[in-house]
């Protein structure tokens, strides 16, 4: 048989083709799946566990995907909810879905899936020798276990299929692989496992794997064989170089990916054109782990920032605002210290140049100058309010420092008042593990809701 | 003057791949290029220009999608203190241009 899995976009809240949708709707879809979340704009959404989109677009991207599924009475996935997939997240997604129930007077079914994870489970794991480090290699220890503010384990397609064999017309799942979601009812049809797998990650970003990545909506059809990707909008075509290129997207290796349960090994895969909107693929493989393991991801606290920008025009200070901008920083350190008693240890202080080298620091090749540049000041410190009076210390000499002791002191421009900004709390990642588990469902929990 | 790579190729992307990589897809866009591509662009020159030894690049040259794919450790875990590209996507730029020898 084929299974047929409706990818309406890359994630919910970056927009999608809504005549798309509608159009694949005549596709006879199985299931609609949609991601709802990636580390990819960093560790500060799983760090504070908020989303990174708009609650609004994502809830009226919502209510026409809830209106989709009601259309057909098939299943809706969203998988890693709110940008880092916590549970305030998953409750999050929760607390959109009964709205629109309510101003739909739709009465769903809705299982939610858990993936957080107490610090003092993946203490016990490194303990018992169950978690292990992925390439590259990241220090672990007992307190940076501790000082994670969120844990998350990535569920793979054996804990979806969990949620949707209790009957779901809505599953929200905590964080999961991106393409655990796509794969899990096809696999659970017994269509062929690579396939699936392979087909997932082709289908994961949408339209991404098409000419248009804009219209979102793609169709995946999996089979015992193989499976086809299918552009849906109009003006969106896929091709075997569109659809192929696509394992290269994120992914270090090109032709592997490693997931819950096993690897895809797509190396010796074929892929054929169809029509212009249609790709057939087949002859990757699945290699079934001997471990079950799951992917963790976890974010900890590194202190305050705040920041500080001033625009430099002044020819002579845009010359030398290197030059400038180490004369400042040495001051500054050493007046904190001097008048305020605060050590260097006690804060970061950091300035980047805009203009000059601030996207690339030391690996910059172009040495011609701009006509201006920005002075981008940051400092991390215990608490936001030390780290605010360390930039209010800094404040007037950003404004007003000289390049030298024998020149007149200069007037730089501060685009906005207050000329410092608090940035909050700032994290980093801090997990690049796998935990073994032994059995699937293990570290997760499910909850059923009938709106 | 040299050419340079992001003039040869038809498109040049980097991102990360999870927070602790970034990987880098050159497209050439047909054999011809690829074939230029794969013969002119050395691991050292790369290495060089991301200050990374080359021994940490990861290369898949791929004559089928007329693509060679770089791979390595971020430097910086994103978004760490000192990260100045959260999504690793202007990296492309210094490898569009480096100039071909």
């Amino acid at each position: 048989m084929t299974t047929n899995v409706l990818v309406p976009s890359g994630v919910l809240g970056l927009g999608f083709s809504e005549l798309a949708l509608q159009k694949a709707l005549q596709l006879k879809p199985d299931i609609i799946c949609i991601d709802g979340g990636s580390t990819d704009s960093g560790p500060a959404y799983l760090g504070t566990g908020t989303t990174k989109y708009s609650r609004a677009v994502c809830k009226a991207e919502w209510k026409l995907l809830m209106q989709a599924r009601q259309s057909l009475g098939i299943p809706l996935v969203i998988s890693s909810c709110g940008t880092s997939g916590t549970d305030s997240m998953v409750d999050w997604m929760l607390e959109i879905t009964r709205e629109i129930a309510l101003e739909l007077d739709q009465h769903p079914n809705v299982v939610s899936l858990y993936s957080e994870q107490q610090p003092s489970l993946v203490q016990q794991a490194l303990n018992t020798q169950t978690l292990f480090g992925l390439e590259p290699q990241v220090s672990i220890s007992e307190t940076i276990i501790q000082e994670c503010s969120h844990i998350v384990a990535l569920a793979g397609r054996e804990q979806i299929m969990e949620a949707l064999n209790m009957g779901a017309d809505i599953v929200l799942v905590g964080r999961a692989t991106d393409t655990a979601a796509l794969c899990a009812l096809p696999i659970a049809n017994g269509e062929h496992e690579a396939a699936a797998w392979h087909g997932a990650k082709i289908a994961e970003c949408g339209a991404f794997c098409t000419t248009n990545p804009s219209s979102g909506v793609v169709m995946l059809s999996v089979d015992t064989q193989g499976f086809t990707i299918q552009a849906i909008a109009d003006d969106a075509f896929c091709t075997p170089h569109s659809v192929s290129a696509h394992m290269l997207y994120e992914n270090a290796n090109p032709h592997q990916l490693v997931e819950p349960g096993g690897t895809l090994n797509a190396a010796n895969a074929t892929y054929t054109a169809i029509d212009k909107q249609t790709v057939r693929v087949e002859g990757s493989s699945w290699t079934t782990a001997q471990q079950y393991t799951v992917k963790l991801e976890g974010a900890r606290s590194r202190g305050f920032q705040t920041t500080i920008l001033a625009l430099i025009r002044d020819p002579h200070y845009v010359k030398n605002v290197h030059q400038w901008v180490e004369r400042l920083q040495a001051f500054l350190v050493d007046q904190l210290q001097a008048r305020l008693d605060i050590a260097p240890d006690q804060y970061t202080l950091e300035f980047r140049i805009i203009g000059s080298n601030a996207t690339f620091g030391a690996l910059e090749t172009k040495t011609e100058g701009a006509s201006e540049v920005g002075v981008l000041g940051i400092v991390t410190s215990t608490t936001q309010a030390l780290a605010d009076d360390i930039m209010r210390f800094a404040n007037p000499f950003v404004l007003h420092y000289p390049l030298t002791d024998d020149e007149p002191m200069p007037s730089f421009a501060f685009p906005y008042s207050p000329a410092e900004t608090s940035r909050g709390e700032t994290f980093e990642f801090c997990l690049n593990h796998v935990m073994v588990i032994d059995e699937p469902m293990q570290v997760f929990r499910l909850k059923q809701e009938a709106l | 003057m040299a050419q340079l790579l992001g003039e040869l190729c038809e498109k040049i992307r980097s991102k990360n791949a999870g927070p602790y990589w970034i990987t880098i897809d050159i497209f050439c866009g047909d054999t011809e290029r690829y074939n230029t591509v794969v013969k002119a662009l050395n691991d050292e020159q790369i290495a060089q220009c991301l200050q990374l030894p080359a021994a940490e690049l990861r290369r898949f040259d791929m004559p089928e999608l007329y693509a060679i794919k770089i791979s390595f450790a971020r430097p910086i875990v994103q978004g760490s203190a000192g990260d100045r590209d959260m999504h690793g996507a202007q990296y492309a730029v210094l490898i569009e241009e480096l100039e071909l020898v």
